[in-house]
């Protein structure tokens, strides 16, 4: 157990190590290039909750092999490692193109716990959208819920 | 020269004292709250449908059950603090009637009459209806008590005189609807709900510099205090939204394009997806009408 804690606590130090040496080495573009690969990987989300939005509005007809292939697409995208592309100084009031908060990156944030929140409420879309058209129009509120929770103190609200 | 200067003295007494009178604060009449039936469960929707919980939760908490307040609000007149309204008797408003609370929600005036400053939306309130406001009180009376004591005001001189506000309500709180007409039942329902209860207009409506609201520019979207960013427009066909659109995004937050809501607008959704579709509706019936305008 406290070898694993050992590991576990030098793997983290060498990644904010490598995060922090990083931020006087990253280029404009490749800071650039991280801000609209987490936009893209946005995208992705909200093209998935398409199917299932449409199906909880009843403008498609409900399905369960689609609508459980969206619900999957959301909670592996969730899971996927992403500290590539939020990059220290990649926030809104350092570069332009970015919705961004500081607060993401500021001392005490919480913004993994909400990344989490995303895990847990797509893990259970994930069931409901396989159970019926009931059991998913009630997912879709806490999922909606789960992305709104990160984009409250982590995006700054349009123009 | 010196009866010149005592009759001066004496008219800017009068004058001022009329001022006062003028813009003393109001109160709810003895009995606005008779022969009503309060009711808790009805009450646990007015209290989501008049989001007391977004602005008087510990800041950052979710339990919209406790209400310890301590949530700051920037203004350009300085920093305001969401006070205590727990049932605890000394930090809270347990000891309070129900008329005291009602005045307080309804005209903006404190137990000792003492004006309250409108970051407290009453301003919107005002417009809405005793028995909502008296099935709200019995339903704030089963919360838990908080001992968290409330936080002074950060604002400076002239702003912290409360009395001043007296000639703010006289000017920018007025209870009269804003969208008049021939309205439906429902939108009707949705005007309640959007320019009373909800309080929809104290973020998307813009304001004037003493902190009035624009309601010409009712709904067209405003600057967002302490912040970039504005809130958006909530006008067809600037909100190019159909109502259930609008129905689903009250629920779940998301867009039509499946963006979900961010900002503070988070905490508004928080609320209204609580409530009943058909009060979901409604709001969508009334903010179609007023892009119709
Ligand atoms: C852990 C925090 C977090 C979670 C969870 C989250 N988002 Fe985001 N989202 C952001 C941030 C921050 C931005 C702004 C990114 C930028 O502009 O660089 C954003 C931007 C977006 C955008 C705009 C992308 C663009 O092209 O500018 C969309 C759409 C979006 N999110 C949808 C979603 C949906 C749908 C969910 C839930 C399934 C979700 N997000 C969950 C933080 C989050
Ligand atoms: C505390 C401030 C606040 C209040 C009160 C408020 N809103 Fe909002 N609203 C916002 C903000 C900020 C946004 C932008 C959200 C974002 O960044 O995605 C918004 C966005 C919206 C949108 C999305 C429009 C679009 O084009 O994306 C709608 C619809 C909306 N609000 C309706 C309402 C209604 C109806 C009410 C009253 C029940 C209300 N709002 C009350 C702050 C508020
Ligand atoms: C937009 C934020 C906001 C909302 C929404 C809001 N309040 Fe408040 N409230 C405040 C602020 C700020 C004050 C302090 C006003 C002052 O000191 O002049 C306040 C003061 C009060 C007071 C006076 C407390 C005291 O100790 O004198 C009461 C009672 C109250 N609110 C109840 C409510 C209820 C009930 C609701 C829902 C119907 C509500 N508030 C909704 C921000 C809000």
């Amino acid at each position: 157990m406290r070898k694993i804690l050992i590991a576990g606590l030098a793997i983290t130090g060498t990644a904010i190590g490598a995060i922090a040496y990083a931020d006087n080495h990253i280029s404009d573009a490749q800071k650039a290039a991280a801000v609209k690969a987490r936009q893209a990987h946005m995208t992705l989300y909200a093209f998935n909750l398409g199917t299932l939005g449409g199906m909880a509005k009843e403008e498609i007809p409900y399905d369960a092999a689609a609508a459980t292939a969206a619900a999957d697409t959301i909670a592996t995208l969730a899971q996927l490692p992403q500290s590539g592309y939020w990059l220290p100084g990649t926030d809104n009031g350092s570069m332009e193109n970015t919705r961004a908060l500081p607060a993401i990156w500021a001392d005490g944030s919480d913004v993994g716990t909400k990344a989490g929140d995303l895990v847990t409420a797509a893990t259970a879309m994930q069931t409901a959208a396989a159970t019926d058209l009931d059991s998913l129009k009630a997912a879709m509120g806490p999922l909606g819920a789960s992305c709104g929770g990160c984009h409250k103190g982590f995006r700054q609200p349009d123009e | 020269m010196k009866r010149i200067i005592l009759i001066l003295f004496i008219i800017g007494c009068v004058v001022a004292a009329i001022g006062l009178v003028i813009t003393r604060p109001q109160r709810l009449q003895a009995d606005a709250l008779s022969g009503l039936t309060p009711d808790a469960d009805r009450g646990r929707l007015v209290y989501a449908a008049m989001g007391c919980a977004s602005c008087h939760m510990a800041p950052g908490s979710d339990d919209p059950t406790r209400l310890p307040g301590g949530k700051s609000f920037v203004t350009d007149f300085g920093t305001f603090y969401a006070p205590n309204i727990s049932t605890d008797p000394e930090h809270g408003i347990g000891d309070w009637t129900d008329e005291q609370i009602a005045t307080a929600v309804l005209r903006g005036t404190s137990p000792d009459n003492q004006h309250y400053f409108p970051v407290f939306p009453y301003g919107s309130y005002m417009r809405g209806d005793p028995s909502d406001v008296a099935d709200l009180i019995a339903y704030l009376r089963l919360l838990e008590p908080d001992q968290t004591p409330s936080r002074d005001h950060d604002v400076g001189f002239p702003f912290n005189i409360r009395a001043s506000l007296g000639g703010w309500k006289l000017l920018f709180a007025n209870p009269d609807w804003i969208v008049t007409g021939d309205l439906t039942e429902e939108q009707e329902r949705g005007r309640l709900l959007v320019e009373a209860m909800g309080h929809c207009g104290e973020c998307h409506t813009p304001r004037n510099i003493l902190g009035g609201m624009n309601t010409n520019d009712w709904l067209a979207g405003a600057a967002i205090p302490g912040q970039k960013g504005r809130t958006p427009d909530l006008r067809a066909p600037s909100l190019d939204w159909s109502a259930a659109d609008i129905v689903a995004y009250l629920k779940t937050g998301l867009t039509p394009e499946y963006d979900s809501a961010g900002g503070e607008m988070v905490d508004v959704i928080a609320n209204t997806s609580q409530l009943p579709d058909s009060d979901l509706s409604a709001i969508a019936a009334y903010l179609l009408v007023v892009g119709a305008n």
